[in-house]
């Protein structure tokens, strides 16, 4: 009879247990919901007014009440894919040299390092990359490519410091952490039978790398979408770095503006009910922008690695 | 488990014994909430505490943004907002009840530039500084700047003209200013507390906008003359209506809304830029308190009241202290006549001095 009241009570705490998880859970879905919510609620007065067009105009100009997004997505993809371009192979790289080569000592010390690296505040890269980064790029760098690369017009134009190329170079150092710890646990999880079978059958170190990244891939890749989600949402780093200036212009040189820069500049002296109501809708366009863009990611993957989610399927 | 519950229950239950203990101790005096414009926020809280000292009435004021500020009085949250810019009369006509103007500091826009082979104060005018913003101007050895720059060495270098990125106050009295000297500008541009820019590059907050100005040799950029002076900037003379250039200074600045007295009397949102007083420097504005006409609570009413004719008084001695422009006699006068029209339930709140 103990016994029994014993199992009955432990039903009923499992149920509870189950009940309070579950919860948790859907308050998830809830936040969501809500948030997608009151955002389409705040912009519902600028979808009625601009339409469509808020897609695709360019001009943003709070005098005569027109909103345009188009600068702010197209500074929000470029900004985001330059600094996948530079972190990308830095962050494999260095994640490869953690798992497969470096000593597990050194391999500790330096993901250590680079956990400290992802939990600096955004602004403080903001301000490295305004203070330090900015001067270094309009005295050295930047001349040097429009002396050697200006027969592109990715770098035409006049050295600022500031600009698409600043606030690419700060995603970028922003988003490796994340690329570099999640590869490495995920390199170091797969197993290790792999590589001694390659080695046995004559691979050479770099082959049986080779083999082991490939089994990772589908971890890596989910890495890298993670690291791209932190990018197009960024704000307060690439605000201070990348000029702020509406314009669409192929060269990395020119100032450019975000979807979260236009908001954190704009929201908190909006005075107009449209000039509001067309910076929440950013926010909502933003909130799209990362849903299509996370999507495509996810179907990437899922071509790539033909539906596999075997080793630790962070996709 | 059960445990942490009851020990959960007691800390909630002792907490919000705390809260209302708490409410019922700071009931006994009267208690003002604001929101609004962050460029006037140290003056504001220094005014907050000395009038809190010496009344017990307790202001919190939440320095959220002069957009912010508006939402919140419309939406009745608080007791009065502030703005750096006067409420158009379509905002007006969106709010519920009659919205009074206080205005309570006047402050400067200035213009700083970098470049280290000029020593003394560069010189600009209207003009310049409009083809500079409008790109018209580019080389600032162009002969437009070295005509009114005699003697001076300008180099042959770029111009970069830098604004600021996030919506404030300081645009606005900035574009204000410019549509006011140019009907180029007025049609292109126009003014608000952010525009759509012709040329240059933005920086975020006045320190953004100063840091661009320090690092790029070339650069021009407006910044508030509060953080110009204490941050010792090389700040160009601006030539005003009277043909005068005059150098930012809190004399200057008060002298301008001096000038516009007799258009602030009419309606006291007029801007003040461009003032025709002799000695005035042109790009000057005021800040705003926000207060409806006709008050729910006659104990709040009072003290708000109260407040505000203090703040014209005792509190305009205090201005200078912390680089804000003090008002001139005539503008004190017409915030005297607005506060003797504040009623609350259709009396009048305050008695006349």
């Amino acid at each position: 009879m103990n016994q029994e009241r014993v199992q009955h009570r432990g039903a009923s705490a499992d149920g509870v247990y189950k009940g309070l998880l579950a919860g948790a859970a859907a308050l998830v879905f809830v936040v969501v919901a809500l948030i997608v919510y009151e955002v389409a609620r705040g912009a519902e007065m600028s979808i009625r007014t601009i339409g469509w067009k808020f897609l695709t105009q360019t001009e943003w100009d709070p005098v005569a009440d027109q909103y345009g997004a188009l600068p702010y997505i197209y500074g929000t993809l470029v900004s985001s894919f330059l600094a996948l371009l530079m972190a990308v192979p830095l962050g494999i790289g260095s994640a490869v040299f953690l798992a497969e080569i470096a000593n597990r000592r050194i391999g500790s010390i330096v993901s250590f390092v680079m956990e400290l690296l992802a939990a600096i505040p955004s602004i403080v890269y903001g301000i490295w990359g305004f203070f330090v980064l900015a001067p270094w790029l309009r005295a050295f760098i930047e001349p040097w490519l429009i002396a050697n690369l200006g027969f592109l017009p990715l770098f035409r134009g006049f050295p600022f410091g500031i600009g698409m190329l600043n606030a690419g170079i700060i995603l970028a150092i922003m988003i490796i952490p994340t690329i570099v710890s999640i590869s490495r646990e995920v390199l170091l999880a797969t197993p290790a039978t792999l590589r001694e079978a390659s080695l046995a059958l004559g691979a050479t170190k770099a082959e049986s790398i080779g083999v082991a990244l490939d089994a990772a891939r589908p971890g890596i890749l989910g890495a890298i979408i993670l690291a791209l989600g932190r990018a197009l949402g960024e704000t307060m780093a690439v605000t201070m770095v990348i000029g702020n200036t509406n314009r669409i212009s192929l060269s990395l040189l020119d100032p450019g503006a975000t979807m979260s820069s236009i908001i954190a500049n704009e929201f908190t002296e909006a005075t107009g009910a449209l000039y509001l109501s067309a910076l929440i809708q950013i926010a909502l366009v933003l909130f799209a922008v990362t849903i299509v863009v996370n999507g495509l990611a996810r179907a990437l993957v899922h071509f790539a690695t033909g539906g596999r989610r075997d080793v630790a399927g962070a996709a | 488990m059960i445990r942490f519950n009851r020990r959960f229950v007691t800390l909630s239950l002792a907490g919000l014994a705390v809260l209302v203990l708490g409410a019922g101790i700071a009931g006994a005096a009267v208690n003002l909430t604001g929101a609004g414009a962050t460029f006037p926020y140290p003056i504001y809280s220094k005014w907050f505490d000395m009038y809190h000292e010496k009344t017990g009435v307790q202001i919190n004021y939440q320095s959220i943004g002069s957009g912010g500020g508006i939402q919140q009085v419309k939406a009745g949250t608080v007791d009065f907002g502030a703005s750096d810019a006067a409420l158009s009369n379509a905002r007006l006509k969106e709010m519920p009840r009659r919205v009074l103007h206080f205005p309570t500091v006047a402050g400067a826009v200035v213009v700083s530039y970098n470049l280290p082979s000029v020593t003394q104060p560069l010189k600009l005018t209207s003009d310049a500084i409009v083809s500079i913003y409008l790109g018209k101007i580019t080389m600032w050895n162009d002969k437009r700047i070295a005509a009114i720059n005699p003697g001076v060495e300008l180099p042959n270098a770029p111009i970069l003209p830098v604004h600021r990125s996030d919506g404030s106050g300081t645009t606005n009295i900035f574009v204000t200013y410019l549509s006011a000297v140019s009907s180029e500008w007025k049609e292109l541009v126009g003014a608000n507390t952010s525009v759509s820019w012709p040329v240059g590059i933005g920086g975020k907050g006045n320190e953004g906008v100063a840091g661009l100005v320090r690092q790029t040799p070339g650069a021009i950029g407006y910044v508030e003359l509060a953080y110009a002076k204490q941050n010792k900037f090389a700040v160009a003379h601006i030539k005003n209506s009277s043909g005068n250039f005059v150098e930012p200074t809190l004399a200057s600045t008060t002298a301008a809304a001096e000038g516009a007295s007799a258009a602030l009397a009419k309606d006291v949102r007029t801007p003040i830029v461009n003032s025709p007083a002799p000695n005035a420097y042109p790009i000057s504005g005021l800040t705003f308190l926000l207060v409806y006409q006709d008050q729910k609570d006659p104990a709040k009413a009072k003290a708000l009241a109260d407040f505000i004719r203090w703040s014209m008084t005792e509190g305009q001695d205090v201005a200078e202290s912390l680089d804000y422009a003090k008002l001139p006699a005539p503008v004190l006068k017409v915030n005297e006549a607005t506060l003797m029209t504040l009623t609350s339930s259709g009396k009048r709140v305050l008695a006349a001095k």
